[in-house]
């Protein structure tokens, strides 16, 4: 077990999952409040034809990630809120035509192919040092929007007729969490790969909002328990054969299990 | 102080006049019913208060101020909002909201921080919703949840409060409760309030002013000179009538809560 640390991989995986984590586990408890998980999910399919783009173009793939994430961000502030129904269909339409575009993007590219899987599901073999420190700085960038926002975001999110009523900017502060999501959504989809940042983004935020309802609480409970299955995935993908996106994915379903069930839900 | 004064206002919506020469005052203290059909233009009303909405004419003065300038002093509570069964947010946070919910920046622990917390605690006292202000407020029923929002509206310690329907949806008694605790914070905070119905029977007993919208036409006055069967009648263009219980009040019987629509929507 020691020998963990022994791997230069093994350690940028270590350094990457915990900086993914703190960041996933703190936009992650907002987006489960605003109830923007089908937008958040929308984001990590939009970052897998950026990526697939970027290695079709021969760009570094952070590129495809954070620029696709930010691009989507932006197409769905645009879905006007309000309607419900039709941000959801807007948004689902979106998120098809991101898979069928980053399928294009892997059958242009062959030589993609082996990585498809990393893509949609995460690897964690091949984070660079270079990486690590672009997802210091992005991660820095998106906590000190959100603890700089945090109260009239939470206002926005609980209660936006009354934060509007006094001088708060709802729709502003909408389209800066979907841009700092965007951002946590592509740092995530590095670690657990598109289809699985939920793990990370989601699970986490449910368990704490299950275990506690004090909002600051509830948002540091949220980047502890990520930060904990991230680390217990990663090394549980390490002394066995399965792959790191299932460990994590397992580990904080679980958890979120467990707790639902330990508490009876109100 | 006049908290609310209108002078021969109007406001038109979409090119549609909703309703013209309301002149209308509210003083400290008092409590003033705006009355009338849904699409009467009350929420209008509220919404040029606060300054979101220009006056198409006549003048408006809130706090002796432009409409939208004394925002910082007035509670205001939006029409019934949903407060969705699955917010895992408490009461105390909710009200918290009122107070500092539009600050950036982290809030640090200390004696500001205890001087907010301590307010909030007392201002969830004062509207007597202590025993499940610590619960998430998704779990209370339509009468807490709106005796916490009336504590949000109240936190900053308002001259003014505007409240938008506010005994939609809850049962009789809580109507009762609800209204009756709003005739006594205007009475003993000192604070007038404007409180949109479509219905005036709930509050009829606790108020100094009412004012009638239908019609694109506004009636005000003290509910005993306007609230009679010929006044009603002739505003809602239907029979109304106006009985009196063995007890001296008064029930309004007949008040349409759909807009009555007699040609004076030619505009649209």
């Amino acid at each position: 077990m020691a020998g963990l640390f022994h791997y230069p991989f093994m350690v940028h995986a270590l350094e990457a999952g915990t900086i993914v984590a703190v960041v996933a586990g703190v936009a992650g408890w907002f987006m489960v409040l605003r109830r923007q998980t089908f937008a958040g999910h929308t984001l990590a399919l939009i970052a897998f034809p950026g990526a697939a783009a970027a290695a079709l173009a021969g760009l570094p793939l952070e590129l495809g990630y954070f620029g696709s994430c930010g691009l989507g961000a932006l197409a769905l502030a645009g879905v006007r809120p309000g309607n419900r129904s039709l941000e959801s269909a807007a948004t689902g339409s979106l998120q098809a035509l991101a898979l069928a575009l980053g399928y294009l993007f892997v059958d242009r590219y062959h030589g993609l192919l082996s990585g498809l899987d990393s893509l949609l599901f995460g690897t964690f073999l091949g984070v660079t040092s270079g990486q690590v420190v672009v997802l210091l700085g992005v991660a820095g960038v998106a906590l000190a929007l959100l603890s700089a926002a945090w109260r009239p975001l939470l206002f926005a999110s609980i209660d936006p007729a009354a934060a509007r009523a006094r001088g708060v900017p709802v729709r502003l502060l909408g389209l800066g969490f979907l841009l700092v999501l965007g951002l946590a959504v592509a740092a995530t989809s590095e670690i657990t790969g598109a289809l699985l940042v939920f793990a990370l983004l989601v699970m986490p935020a449910a368990t704490a909002q299950r275990l506690t309802t004090r909002p600051a609480l509830g948002i540091a409970l949220s980047a502890a328990i990520a930060l904990a299955v991230t680390w217990g995935g990663l090394v549980l993908a390490y002394s066995t054969v399965y792959p790191v996106g299932f460990c994590v994915t397992s580990l904080a379903f679980g958890l979120y299990v467990t707790v639902r069930l330990a508490r009876r839900p109100c | 102080m006049t908290a609310v004064a209108l002078e021969q206002a109007s406001a038109r919506v979409r090119d549609r006049t909703v309703w013209r020469d309301v002149t209308l005052a509210a003083e400290e203290g008092e409590l003033v019913a705006v009355i009338g059909p849904n699409g009467a233009g009350k929420t209008t009303l509220l919404r040029v208060l606060l300054g979101l909405q220009p006056l198409a004419g006549g003048r408006a003065r809130v706090l002796g101020r432009e409409p939208g300038a004394a925002n910082a002093r007035i509670g205001y509570l939006p029409q019934r909002r949903s407060l969705d069964a699955g917010t895992r947010i408490r009461g105390v946070d909710l009200v918290r909201l009122g107070l500092d919910g539009t600050r950036y920046g982290l809030p640090l622990p200390g004696r500001r921080s205890r001087e907010a917390s301590r307010r909030v605690a007392e201002v969830i006292e004062r509207v007597g919703a202590s025993a499940y202000a610590r619960r998430p407020i998704g779990e209370l029923s339509g009468g807490e949840q709106q005796r916490l929002l009336i504590a949000q509206a109240l936190v900053r310690r308002p001259g003014l409060l505007l409240l938008d329907e506010p005994l939609d949806s809850l049962d009789l008694p809580n109507q009762a409760a609800v209204a009756a605790l709003v005739r006594d914070v205007c009475t003993r905070d000192r604070v007038a309030c404007l409180l949109v119905a479509h219905d005036v029977n709930p509050i009829l007993g606790a108020l100094d002013r009412v004012a009638y919208l239908a019609g694109g036409r506004a009636v005000v006055g003290r509910p005993e000179e306007v609230i009679s069967s010929e006044t009603l009648s002739a505003l809602y263009g239907v029979p109304i009538e106006v009985l009196r219980c063995a007890d001296g009040r008064r029930v309004v019987v007949g008040a349409p809560d759909a807009p009555f629509v007699h040609g004076h929507r030619h505009g649209d």
